[in-house]
């Protein structure tokens, strides 16, 4: 803001004919009518909500919130604070965008993959799974998840039995869930160590075959080296590992690990939408690799995996991408429709219950507002992160 | 979702950008130009708000906004009814979207001090209470350890509940809805076993499933839920309207006026009547409002005893006794200040 420092020489043109001055001037005096918009909002909100009796501040994140979430990643109980339910509600928010992210990528590239297959049912049957889920309202598709398919199971006590003891009823998915012992770390220590073990192998073999083209099968070596030594460690330290069962117990099962219906559906429905997106993504990715490269490749004696692997998915990545960063912020976003079923993710847990008891509605749509635009822009920032290491490299 | 997203920024929009003049006694004369009074009422719960077969709002809690507008306005009929949420109602009075809450809204410390509202007086006095499945084998609230229970969000009863399962050392799983429609469904649905809310509404809420036999409400209230309706901080003129015109329907059950016997009871000598009805004293100016403002409250929307009767009285299919409700001359706690 401070004044530029131009030099006029006495025998220039005055600072107003100054074309230099004069853009910095314009500029300045854009800034401040902004600013002077923005603070005027935020005074008279202020303003007027005292005037009209309204608490204001951040006060009420200390407050008791006395109110009980169905399902929560942290401890809560009805005596933690509003301050907890904001926090209860991003990790929801967060559990359920995070694992729809995974598996619609997942599914996505198969179904990009699948799409472009010689085989002729497989590449119209997605298609038809692409055009289906890519044209029916997302909204619609949790209704359809929540209310068609999980609503219709039996209740707790005529529950569909599966192998392992876990069950399937409308209250939702129950599995066991694993009590580790004492002992249970030397099993994780030696499967972290397996890993590290791998990863020297794999980079050693590597280099190994780079320097004098001999292979070792390497990738064989070391998956079971990262299966069998974990294992001969669990069965040397006396299985120091128990399970929780699930069991009918008065209304519902206790025990176990539970899986609500609501999560289910969000999450199924957020995924299928999704990964009828990515798939059109990356096959376009794929079909904007030139033919050419593909069959230079196979003129190179390159097998059809290796060629999808080291030629043509590298170069589709580049075109792949930037449309797939929006499409994980589509699903993040997307994922507050969770409100329609009673999922308690932000929106209905903290811009839903908790601004209804306290009633600051400026303070919490604010607060809600900046996760939204957090989340997003720290995914837009890893993926433009990943971006920069594939694009292409200009020397 | 679209609904409540639009209230909330409506209203913190008009609480950003509204200018910052006097607030102060405008109510009357904002109704009073457009002919019409704005109503909060709820999305459908029959008894207290809902629209009947011919899309008329009916109920205990439109019958309040109606006798508001028969005493501003002369007409009973020049009322606009709002539907809202639990969530989306106290935003929507304090943005002036609409200029009363009729709502089946518990009036508590909290809500009177921190929203920039207040609670008018109490036209029906609940409790919470529980519906489960006949099947089930419950006869006691205590026998609930472990179970779902469907719950409205944004509402008193969510906290009760809590309060109530941690209190008695019970666990539940609280399965949250906005719409009331909604905790039916999933009721009714088996995702849970339990639907809460105020005892009143469970009897509303029962009639909605197919076969209301299938669940029995248990005999456990556990609070105190005074529904009334609500107006902005700051009109104190309006807070008086809308207090007094419960009053006045009051007063008219105890002094014996009804819409059927307005036309003697214009003729009485009995001072008290005269007050009410406007042909001695000038209460109506009091109020600013016109001298018969209560005579065409009883006109057209009846005292509170017929109110009641018609709404949710044992003739409705709610079949519900007066019980508290009744004037406390006759064992109830009904009760209003004179008028004169």
């Amino acid at each position: 803001m401070a004044g530029p420092a131009v030099p006029t020489p006495p025998s220039g043109p005055a600072p107003w004919r100054n074309p230099r001055v004069r853009a910095v001037a314009f500029q300045v005096v854009a800034l401040v009518l902004v600013l002077w918009v923005f603070w005027t909002i935020f005074q008279n909100t202020l303003t007027n909500m005292e005037s009209r009796g309204i608490t204001t501040g951040f006060g009420f994140l200390d407050n008791t919130a006395g109110f009980g979430i169905l399902f929560s990643l942290i401890p809560y109980d009805e005596t933690n604070t509003y301050g907890r339910t904001f926090v209860v509600g991003i990790l929801n928010t967060l559990l359920v965008s995070g694992l729809g992210i995974l598996f619609a990528t997942i599914i996505g590239f198969i179904l990009g993959v699948a799409r472009l297959s010689p085989n002729w049912l497989i590449a119209k049957m997605a298609l038809v799974y692409i055009e289906i889920t890519r044209n029916v309202p997302l909204l619609l598709q949790i209704f359809f998840w929540y209310f068609a398919v999980l609503r219709t199971l039996p209740g707790p006590r005529q529950s569909l039995e599966f192998p392992f003891s876990a069950f399937l009823n409308n209250r939702g998915l129950y599995a066991p869930s694993p009590n580790l012992e004492p002992a249970f770390w030397a099993v994780a220590i030696t499967f972290g160590l397996a890993i590290a073990g791998a990863v020297v192998l794999v980079r050693w073999a590597k280099r190994r075959q780079d320097a004098t083209g001999r292979r070792f099968p390497a990738w064989s070596v070391s998956l079971a080296a990262v299966v069998g030594l974990p294992l001969l460690v669990f069965w040397l330290a006396g299985s120091p590992l128990t399970w929780d069962l699930p069991a009918l117990q008065g209304f519902n099962f206790r025990g176990g690990v539970r899986l609500i219906p609501e999560f289910i559906a969000l999450w199924l429905a957020l995924t299928l939408y999704t990964a009828g997106f990515i798939g059109e993504i990356v096959r376009s990715g794929i079909q904007s690799v030139s033919k050419g490269q593909t069959e230079a490749s196979q003129a190179l004696g390159l097998r059809p995996g290796q060629t999808l692997r080291l030629i043509v998915i590298p170069q589709a990545m580049r075109v792949i991408i930037p449309p797939l960063t929006s499409q994980y912020l589509n699903l993040t976003k997307n994922s507050s429709l969770a409100t329609a079923i009673g999922y308690p993710d932000l929106v209905s847990v903290f811009m839903g219950t908790t601004l209804n008891q306290t009633g600051q509605a400026v303070e919490i749509v604010a607060m809600t507002m900046a996760v939204y635009l957090t989340i997003s822009l720290s995914i837009s920032f890893l993926m433009n992160l990943y971006n920069r290491a594939v694009a292409l490299k200009e020397r | 979702m679209k609904r409540i997203a639009a209230a909330l920024a409506t209203g913190v929009a008009t609480l950003a950008l509204s200018s910052t003049a006097a607030l102060a006694d405008e109510t009357l004369d904002a109704v009073t130009e457009r002919g019409e009074l704005v109503c909060g009422v709820s999305t459908g719960l029959p008894g207290f708000s809902n629209p009947d077969d011919s899309g008329n709002w009916t109920g205990i809690d439109v019958d309040v906004c109606r006798a508001v507008a028969a005493a501003v306005l002369g007409d009973a009929d020049a009322v606009k009814f709002v539907p809202l949420t639990a969530k989306e109602r106290f935003t929507a009075l304090q943005s002036g979207e609409i200029d009363v809450l009729s709502r089946n809204t518990t009036w508590t410390l909290t809500r009177d001090t921190s929203l920039g509202l207040n609670f008018t007086g109490t036209n029906y006095y609940d409790g919470q209470g529980f519906l489960v499945k006949k099947d089930l084998g419950v006869t006691s609230a205590t026998e609930l350890d472990g179970a779902s229970v469907c719950i409205q969000s944004g509402t008193t009863t969510e906290l009760n509940l809590a309060d109530y399962f941690r209190f008695q050392g019970m666990e539940y799983s609280p399965v949250v809805f906005d719409t009331s429609d909604q905790t039916v469904q999933g009721f009714a649905s088996g995702r849970c076993d339990v639907l809460t809310s105020d005892q009143s509404q469970l009897y509303a809420l029962r009639t909605k499933l197919d076969n209301p036999d299938s669940a029995v409400v248990l005999p456990e209230v556990i609070s105190k839920e005074p529904l009334g309706p609500v107006v902005r901080q700051g009109d104190d003129q309006w807070f008086n309207i809308v207090k007094w015109t419960l009053f006045a329907q009051i007063n008219a059950e105890e002094l014996g006026i009804t819409s059927e016997n307005l036309d003697e009871m214009m003729e009485s000598d009995n001072p008290s009547i005269k007050r009410l009805v406007g042909t001695e004293g000038d209460m109506g100016e009091k109020l600013g409002l016109s001298s018969d403002w209560a005579a065409k409250i009883v006109a057209q929307v009846g005292n509170y005893g017929e109110m009641f009767e018609r709404n949710v009285g044992m003739d409705t299919p709610l079949q519900i006794e007066r019980g508290l409700n009744a004037l406390w001359t006759n064992g109830g706690i009904q009760y209003a200040p004179p008028i004169r």
